[in-house]
């Protein structure tokens, strides 16, 4: 026995756990993430999970991955590389080992190695015998066994002792990173609160893993990532879809309604479906359509009668609601519609990440038909924004595309608890009786918007619907000149919304070499990049866009301050063609991927330094 | 006066079928059996003792989603095929408007198909008005899913080959608790039916067979013409029994799985053979039976077919708030925020 080997400490690291869809590891992962959140480290994570719920055990397919970054400094992304890899399997080896950099600690469960395993995983011969592995530091555990061992004398199945080969795992990773396992020993306490054995076996599975971890002399040190200065405050870890979830029923409460939320099931969007549909105490409805457009079509008729109609979706679902969207955007009723993007066209990777829906968010519906769309940019603020598009909406009594990914759905962050009463105040457009006729298409002078005449109310019976309305009167009409003033005064009221957003900050000294510029999820990766590159005194800046119809007021000044605007986007380019078609004089270059996943802080610091 | 009494008939004596009408010049074609359907509806709202303001019309695409516009209640003229899902919205989110969707047989049982189907499983607390003309008008005269097979239409110049659905066979299959069928040549019937449907707790689908002179003139002929209102319109009344014709003493008889028309004195047959209308029964069989009768075998059913009790879906979600409130851990959002794991950063 060796005792405890050196500690060594760590500004920041990166963990992958990897291994079949069926092995647990999102929960390992998230277990490990609650544990260093409340140590106080800074941390992001990025779940990587396959399409199919249980491809064939043992297959590359079916690989299930976690990866968390953890910091003593600020964390904005969960890394380009990782610094350990926890593989269950050889297929989770396969399809993992690209993911660590080199140098990196592999840990591998030694007890799946075997000829039959490997060939499942599409390797040809022993990855641990065929010098593949020499880049990295192997420490080969026989995790199953040693489960298996540890577990004697608990009367479980075989089957239910080797599932709880996840904790052992995880028992491993907290000795490593010198964390303590209390958290995880309480969370089994409740999870299986009505299956005592279970508790037992996955305690001690994981204090086997722990012990064993602290004994052999395999690793060659443990690792010490301190607490990160946070802004003090009262925290808590969320999610991009809990997050936007939240921020949703938030302005609701603001504003004094209910939220009506009319979803159908999709990947990565149900689990704000899942998240809602626990409020009911708080006055939130619902209601799972039989498709898409029932879904926003429910949101359009509990907005109509007065409540806030919110849907969300995914690519495939938000084609579908477009004709519904343009009849929102007709009735000038608010409506959210959440977006989480995901990879396409058609159903192209559903569980991977992609920013292609832009055009699809602003341009998506038939004629000219513009609509407020807005974008998160970090899990948690998933919540400001959903927030935001609830607020824009009834305020500017038109539809707001709110757009996050999977990559900010899934992906989770320690989240500094906003209070209820600090959020900004939600001033909604009542319509009110002054003694005179009613109208329905009166507007607000300011920002254009008509007027909320909620059904029920005397004396304000009126109709609306998708034919074009007389301004004002709200008549169905057929004049030509009235036709033209309406989509003008549409686009205009959008427009106007510009005068109520704020202005777009910048990061760094306002002007430059290069503008590099984001927006949506990929400002983590944007961010640490340039601010490593202003670290080694480029002149590098950083604008991320929260507000993309209508853009700040101040975008275009901004532009002019740099020689070179670099757009990086994950998809083809369509926010810099967007922004080339606002500000032709400015020269706009882009930088552009689209594998399904997000930048690496690495490939966009060579194109940026490209430019330099 | 006994005005404090829960018995007393709330007649709104003072609203009007005029109060319920618009100022909007009413567009459809001279002679469309629409007009008799919209006076049939100003007459019965004013005896639901309800407020103007109480009610919403929600309407899809075609002729009949004009309708909306002519009423001078809250209105709401969508898109096509939607309504029911908005309607849905609708009545969810302010459950104590009187909801009325206003449909075709294109609007819903063709484009709208799943949202109608849908709404009548959930049996949310909405009356659905399918105006069945069998005929696309709106769009100058293709054939709808409920045309007769054979029918010539601009789309079909050899005649439609696709068979057709009926809707109240849809609506039981889709677990409908309430279906009546009425004409647009009888307005009595119309309004007695519109004040029953909007009592009736869950989805009322009311088909009204109605005529557009331009593309489909005297579709129902065999019903509705004069020399055929006898002997092909069966008046289903609930608890009496199914007799028709002009001197009363034809019915409809149970024979063995079948139903059948047998006249009163003729082979031994008395009023005892004839069968009594239940509408509240559960069993879709006989409801299934009456909905399929066509003439020229056996008259059509009019009335109210089928009026089951079933929980609403608006109920339902009441009853999930008031479970949510007793089980919450927290009442408002600031306590859902700071509910669960959260840590202290010093
Ligand atoms: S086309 Fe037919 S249904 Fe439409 S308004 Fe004219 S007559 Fe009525």
């Amino acid at each position: 026995m060796s005792g405890k080997q050196q500690t060594e400490e760590l500004e920041k690291v990166v963990i992958r756990f990897a291994g079949d869809s069926g092995d647990g590891m999102q929960l390992t992962g998230s277990q490990f993430t609650l544990t260093s959140a409340l140590l106080g480290n800074d941390l992001a994570t990025f779940p990587d999970f396959p399409a199919e719920i249980r491809a064939p055990q043992g297959t590359v397919e079916g690989v299930s991955g976690f990866q968390v970054q953890i910091g003593k400094i600020d964390i904005f992304t969960p890394g380009d590389e990782a610094d350990v890899l926890v593989a269950m399997n050889p297929a989770a080896l396969k399809s993992n080992l690209q993911w660590v950099r080199k140098g990196g600690n592999v840990i591998i469960d030694s007890d799946s190695f075997e000829e039959r395993t490997f060939k499942r995983a599409g390797y040809e011969g022993n990855p641990l015998e065929n010098g593949s592995l020499q880049d990295y530091n192997l420490i080969e555990a026989p995790i199953t066994s040693l489960t298996k061992t540890s577990l004697q004398g608990i009367a479980l199945d075989n089957k239910s002792v080797v599932r709880c080969k996840n904790m052992f795992a995880l028992g491993v990773a907290y000795w490593l990173f010198d964390r303590s396992m209390d958290q995880t020993l309480d969370f089994l306490k409740a999870k299986f609160k009505k299956a005592p054995l279970l508790v037992e076996a996955n305690s001690k599975a994981l204090q086997a893993g722990y012990y064993y971890a602290e004994t052999v002399e395999a690793l060659p040190s443990n690792y010490k990532v301190p607490a990160a200065k946070i802004e003090p405050g009262k925290y808590r870890h969320i999610s991009g879809n809990q997050a936007a979830a939240w921020g949703i029923i938030a302005a609701a409460e603001k504003m004094g309604k209910k939220l009506f939320f009319g979803s159908y099931p999709i990947t990565p969007a149900s689990d704000i479906l899942h998240e809602l549909s626990k409020y009911k105490n708080l006055g939130v409805t619902t209601f799972q359509a039989e498709d898409e457009i029932a879904a926003v079509c429910s949101a359009i008729g509990a907005s109509y009668a007065g409540e806030l109609g919110v849907t969300a979706s995914a690519g495939p679902g938000i084609a579908l609601k477009g004709e519904a969207i343009g009849l929102a955007a007709m009735v000038e009723l608010p409506l959210v519609i959440i977006d989480v993007q995901r990879g396409g066209p058609s159903t192209g990777l559903p569980t991977k990440t992609e920013q292609a829906d832009f055009n699809l968010a602003m341009f998506g519906r038939n004629s000219d038909c513009p609509i407020i769309v807005v974008a998160s940019s970090t899990p948690s603020n998933c919540f400001s924004f959903a927030y935001q598009a609830a607020k824009l909406t009834v305020e500017h009594m038109t539809p707001v595309m709110f757009l996050s990914d999977g990559y900010l759905a899934n992906g989770s962050e320690p989240w500094k608890i906003p209070s209820v009463k600090d959020l900004p105040e939600i001033v909604i457009p009542h319509a009110r009786l002054n003694g005179q006729e009613f109208h329905p298409y009166v507007r607000d002078e300011t920002k254009l918007s008509r007027f909320w005449a909620i059904p029920g109310t005397e004396g304000m019976e009126h109709r609306i619907g998708g034919l074009e309305k007389e301004n004002i009167t709200g008549n169905v009409s057929y004049d030509p000149a009235n036709h033209e003033l309406m989509v003008k005064v549409r686009q205009e009221k959008v427009s106007k919304v510009a005068g109520f957003i704020p202005d777009q900050e910048v990061i760094g000294t306002g002007s430059g070499e290069v503008l590099v510029v984001g927006w949506g999820s990929t400002y983590g990766s944007l961010l640490t990049a340039v601010k490593q590159l202003q670290g080694a005194g480029k002149k590098v800046d950083l604008a991320h866009f929260n507000y993309l119809s209508p853009l700040p007021k101040n975008t275009e000044a901004i532009f002019k301050q740099y020689k070179k605007v670099l757009v990086c986007e994950l998809n083809m380019g369509q926010f810099a063609a967007y922004l080339r078609s606002i500000y032709p004089e400015v020269k706009i270059e882009q930088f552009n991927k689209i594998q399904g996943l997000p930048f690496t802080v690495m490939e966009l610091k060579e194109k940026i330094i490209e430019l330099l | 006066m006994a005005t404090n009494s829960v018995d007393t008939v709330h007649v709104n004596p003072q609203l009007t079928k005029k109060d319920f009408t618009s100022d909007q010049l009413v567009r459809w074609c001279p002679g469309c059996g629409d007009y008799a359907i919209l006076s049939a509806m100003q007459n019965a709202l004013p005896q639901l003792g309800l407020k103007k303001e109480d009610f919403a019309f929600i309407s899809g695409i075609g002729c009949a989603a004009r309708f909306p516009y002519y009423m001078s209640t809250y209105g709401f003229h969508t898109i096509h095929g939607r309504a029911p899902a908005i309607a849905s919205g609708v009545k969810l989110s302010n459950p104590d408007l009187s909801v009325w969707q206003i449909t075709g047989d294109g609007d819903s049982l063709a484009i709208g198909g799943n949202h109608f189907i849908h709404a009548l499983r959930r049996n949310i607390d909405i009356n659905i008005l399918l105006f069945n003309n069998e005929i696309y008008g709106l769009t100058k005269g293709q054939l709808s899913p409920t045309s007769k097979l054979g029918l010539v239409t601009k789309s079909t110049p050899l005649g439609g080959i696709d068979r057709p659905f009926s809707a109240g066979e849809l609506a039981l299959g889709a677990r409908g608790t309430f279906f009546a069928r009425t004409i647009d040549t009888n307005p009595k019937l119309m309004t007695q039916i519109f004040v029953e449907s909007s009592r009736h707790k869950g989805t009322s689908l009311i088909e009204i067979l109605q005529n557009c002179v331009i593309f489909n003139d005297k579709t129902h002929g065999a019903v509705t013409a004069k020399e055929n209102k006898d002997d092909f319109q069966l008046h289903l009344q609930h608890g009496e029994r199914m007799l028709f014709g002009k001197e009363k003493n034809k019915g409809i008889r149970l024979n063995g799985f079948k139903l059948e028309v047998v006249t009163i004195g003729e082979n031994g047959i008395t009023e005892d053979d004839i069968l009594i209308h239940d509408a509240h029964d559960e069993d879709t069989t006989k409801h299934m039976m009456l909905i399929r009768m066509q003439p020229p075998e056996f008259p059509m059913a009019l009335g109210i077919i089928r009026a089951v009790k079933a929980p609403t879906y608006d109920d339902l979600t009441k009853q999930q708030y008031e479970l949510s409130k007793e089980n919450a851990k927290f009442s408002n959002v600031e306590e859902l925020l700071q509910s669960g794991n959260t840590w202290e950063v010093k």
